[in-house]
C-alpha cells in the first residue's frame, strides 16, 4: 500500500538551531496515524511543513505516491492537505455555514449563494454525522468547546481534503467532548481521509490511532502500529526516544 | 481499529425548532436578555424621547418639525452609516466630520469659485473623499498607525484644511438650485406614496422569493405569518410616515404650498439598501465581518485584511462627503465649521445607539439609520425647548457615552450568555 502522504529526510533549522533532521513520517488513507512527542519535539514544526507555512531545507514530500512542492498553505489546499491549528480559527461573530465557507464563498453572480452554501454545509456535517448542533444558522460563540472543534473540523473536510491534520484538538476539551471529537476523528479516518492527530494524551493516542510515530528530539524515534507497542513503550519513545528494540540508537541513527 | 462508542447526540442537525411566528419571537427575546439588543434601545430611546418633548412641546409633532426631523437627522446619518463600515473592523475614524466639511468646501470652491456644473461639483467632492479614504486607510493597513492617532491627525488637520479651502474663514454660499434642492425641496406627494407603494412591493417579493426557494430546496424558510408581520410593520409606519409628509406644512398655504417628502429621504433609502446589500449579500460584506471578529482567521482564509481596511476607509469617508453636500445643501453654504462640532461625535453616536459595536465585528447600516433618527430627535427636540450651546454640548457628550456604555454591557452580558 502507498502511503498518501510520505514525507522523506526532512530537515529544517531555524537559524544555528536544527528543529527537524532527516524526519521521515508517513500517512495513510483510511488511517489515524498519531504523532506524538514531547514538546519541543518537531511536531507542529513537521506539520507546518506539510502545510507549506514552512519551507522545508532539504528533503522530499511525495503526496499519493509522486514528489510535490508545498510552498504555500493555497499549495498544501489544492493537494488537499488541511490543516486543523488549536487555536481553530473560528469567527466568533459568524455562524456556522459562513465559518466554512470563509474565504471560499460561493457566488451567483455577484451575491453570495446561502442556499447552495447552507445545503453543502448541512450535507458536510450529515456526512460525519454530526448531531450535536441545533442548527447550522447558530453563531459560533454560542458554542461549546467541542462543537467548535466539530466546525473547525468538518471545515477542513469540505474542500474534499485527503489529508486532515489536527493540532490537539482535545487539548481543552473536556471528557464527553473529547470523546465525540474523538469518534468524529475516527470516522473521519473510516471516510477513507488520511488523518494525522498531534496529541499528548497518550489515552486519545490508543483510542483512535491505527499508527504512531514519535518524535524525540527533532528526529523520528519509531513509526509503529499501534496495535504491537504498549502505552509504556511509547511513553518511553516520547521521554528518551528508544524503547528495547524501537527507536533511535545512540540517540541518532532509527 | 478501536471503535470509540456512540455518543446520544442533543439532535439532529437542521431539524430545528419548528419555524413560526411565535417561535421567531421567542428566538429574538433569547437573543435581546443575552446582550445582543440590536435596535432595541435606538427603538425605545426614540419611542421615549419623542413622548418627552410631544408632552413638552407640542409643536415637536407638528408636520413642519416632523419634515424637519428628516432634513436635520440627515447629514449625521449618512455619515454614520459610512462610519458602520470602519467600525465593523473595530477601527474607528475621528476625521470622518471634518472630511464632510472638506469634501463640502471642494462642492461649495468648485460650485462658486470654478462655476463648474453641479454634478461635477458633487463628483469632485465625492472624489476627495475617497482620496481621503484611501490616505487614512492605507496609513492604518499599510504603515500600522492606528486608527485612533492617524484619524485624530486627520480630525485637526482637516480644520485647517477647510479653512484653506474657504480663504480663512468666509461663508461660501450656494445658489445652486440642484445642490440646494436636495435638503430643501420636496417630492410631489403622489411620488412620494408611489415610491412608498415600490419599496413596499419589492420588500415583500424579495421576501417572498427568498422563502420559496428555500422552502423549495428543502431550507428552513421564514414562515408566512413572519414576512406578513415584517411587510406589515413596513407598510404601516412608512405609510403613517409618508402621509405625515404629504400634509401642508406651509403658514401660509395659499402663498406657497409645501408638502411632499423630503428629497434627502429616498436618497439615504436608497443608499440604505445598496449599502446593505454590499454587507450582508456579498462576499466583500461576508468578510468585512470576519475582519472585525476574528482577524487572524480571516487572513488564515486567505482574504486580504489590508485591501479590507483600506476600503472600509475608502466607504466611510465617501459617505461622509455625500453627508457633507447634504450639510452644505441644508445651509445653503459652506463655512470653516460645516462637519465640525458635534457633527462626528453625533454621527459615531447615531452609530453605536443604533447597536453598531465600538468593538467591531457587529453592526448593520439600519442601525446608522435608527441611530440617527435618535440623534435628530435629540436635537430637534432641545431646540425647540430652547436650551442654549452649553446644554446641547453636555447632552452630546451624554449620549455618545451612553451609548458606548450600552454597547460595553451588551458585551458583557453576551460573555457572560456565552455568546461571545
Amino acid at each position: 500500500m502507498t502511503p498518501l502522504l510520505e514525507v522523506r529526510g526532512i530537515d529544517k533549522s531555524f537559524g544555528p538551531v536544527k528543529v527537524l533532521h532527516k524526519v521521515e513520517f508517513t500517512a495513510y488513507a483510511g488511517e489515524v496515524t498519531a504523532l506524538v512527542g514531547d514538546n519541543g519535539a518537531g511536531k507542529s514544526t513537521l506539520v507546518k511543513c506539510v502545510g507549506g507555512i514552512y519551507p522545508i531545507d532539504d528533503g522530499e514530500i511525495h503526496f499519493d505516491g509522486r514528489p510535490v512542492q508545498v510552498h504555500s498553505p493555497r499549495d498544501a489546499g489544492e493537494l488537499g492537505i488541511e490543516i486543523v491549528y488549536q487555536d481553530l480559527a473560528l469567527c466568533d461573530n459568524l455562524d456556522i455555514v459562513q465559518n466554512m465557507f470563509l474565504g471560499r464563498e460561493r457566488r451567483r453572480g455577484p451575491l453570495l449563494d446561502e442556499d447552495s452554501m447552507e445545503e453543502l454545509a448541512e450535507r458536510t456535517l450529515s456526512s460525519l454525522s454530526v448531531r450535536t448542533v441545533k442548527s447550522i444558522r447558530q453563531q459560533v460563540s454560542s458554542l461549546s468547546g467541542g462543537q467548535r472543534q466539530t466546525v473547525a473540523i468538518a471545515k477542513a473536510v469540505l474542500w474534499n481534503s485527503k489529508v486532515v491534520i489536527l493540532d490537539e484538538p482535545t487539548a481543552a476539551l473536556g471528557v464527553a467532548q473529547t470523546a465525540q471529537v474523538l469518534e468524529l476523528v475516527r470516522r473521519l479516518a473510516d471516510t477513507g481521509l488520511a488523518v494525522v492527530l498531534i496529541s499528548h494524551n497518550m489515552n486519545d493516542v490508543f483510542a483512535v490511532s491505527d499508527r504512531i510515530a514519535a518524535l524525540y528530539l527533532g528526529r523520528m524515534a519509531a513509526q509503529v502500529k499501534t496495535a504491537d507497542v504498549t502505552h509504556a513503550q511509547v511513553v518511553e519513545l516520547i521521554t528518551s526516544g528508544r524503547s528495547g528494540d524501537l527507536g533511535l540508537k545512540n540517540g541518532v541513527t532509527p | 481499529m478501536n471503535k470509540v462508542k456512540e455518543l446520544p447526540g442533543e439532535a439532529i442537525v437542521a431539524a430545528t425548532q419548528s419555524p413560526s411566528i411565535g417561535n421567531s419571537f421567542l428566538a429574538y427575546l433569547q437573543r435581546v436578555r443575552g446582550g445582543d439588543m440590536g435596535a432595541l434601545p435606538a427603538v425605545l430611546g426614540l419611542v421615549v424621547l419623542c413622548a418627552v418633548f410631544a408632552v413638552a412641546r407640542p409643536s415637536f409633532v407638528t408636520a413642519i418639525n416632523f419634515a424637519n426631523l428628516f432634513t436635520q437627522g440627515a447629514a449625521i446619518t449618512l455619515i454614520a452609516m459610512g462610519l458602520v463600515f470602519v467600525l465593523l473592523l473595530g477601527e474607528i475614524d475621528l476625521s470622518a466630520g471634518f472630511a464632510s466639511g472638506v469634501c463640502a468646501a471642494v462642492l461649495a470652491v468648485t460650485l462658486t469659485s470654478a462655476g463648474l456644473p453641479w454634478y461635477v461639483c458633487v463628483a469632485a467632492a465625492i472624489v476627495t473623499g475617497v482620496l481621503i479614504g484611501t490616505v487614512l486607510g492605507t496609513l492604518v493597513a499599510k504603515v500600522g498607525i492606528p486608527s485612533f492617532v492617524v484619524t485624530l491627525a486627520a480630525f485637526l488637520a482637516f480644520q485647517g484644511l477647510v479653512l484653506v479651502l474657504v480663504d480663512e474663514g468666509t461663508n461660501i454660499s450656494i445658489r445652486n438650485s440642484v445642490i440646494v434642492a436636495i435638503a430643501n425641496r420636496n417630492l410631489p406627494p403622489w411620488l412620494g406614496w408611489a415610491l412608498y407603494a415600490l419599496c413596499v412591493a419589492v420588500f415583500a417579493g424579495v421576501q417572498l422569493r427568498r422563502a420559496r426557494t428555500r422552502a423549495k430546496r428543502g431550507l428552513t424558510a421564514d414562515p408566512m405569518s413572519l414576512i406578513a408581520f415584517r411587510v406589515g410593520m413596513l407598510a404601516l409606519f412608512a405609510g403613517l410616515a409618508v402621509f405625515a409628509l404629504n400634509l401642508e406644512r406651509s403658514r401660509n398655504p395659499e402663498l406657497v404650498s409645501l408638502t411632499g417628502v423630503p428629497i434627502v429621504v429616498p436618497l439615504i433609502l436608497v443608499l440604505l439598501v445598496v449599502w446593505t446589500v454590499v454587507l450582508r449579500r456579498t462576499a466583500f460584506g461576508r468578510h468585512l465581518y470576519a475582519v472585525g471578529g476574528n482577524a487572524e482567521a480571516a487572513r488564515r482564509a486567505g482574504i486580504p485584511v489590508d485591501r479590507l481596511k483600506i476600503s472600509a476607509f475608502v466607504i466611510c469617508s465617501s459617505m461622509a462627503a455625500i453627508g457633507g453636500i447634504v450639510a452644505a445643501s441644508r445651509a445653503s453654504s459652506v463655512d470653516p465649521n460645516t462637519g465640525g462640532s458635534s457633527v462626528l461625535l453625533y454621527a459615531v453616536g447615531a452609530a453605536v445607539i443604533g447597536g453598531t459595536s465600538l468593538f467591531g465585528g457587529k453592526g448593520r447600516v439600519l442601525d446608522a439609520v435608527m441611530g440617527g433618527a435618535v440623534v435628530a430627535v435629540i436635537e430637534n427636540g432641545m431646540g425647540l425647548m430652547g436650551y442654549g450651546a452649553s446644554v446641547k454640548y453636555l447632552v452630546t457628550g451624554s449620549v455618545l457615552l451612553l451609548a458606548a456604555g450600552v454597547d460595553a454591557m451588551a458585551r458583557k452580558r453576551a460573555a457572560a450568555a456565552g455568546l461571545r
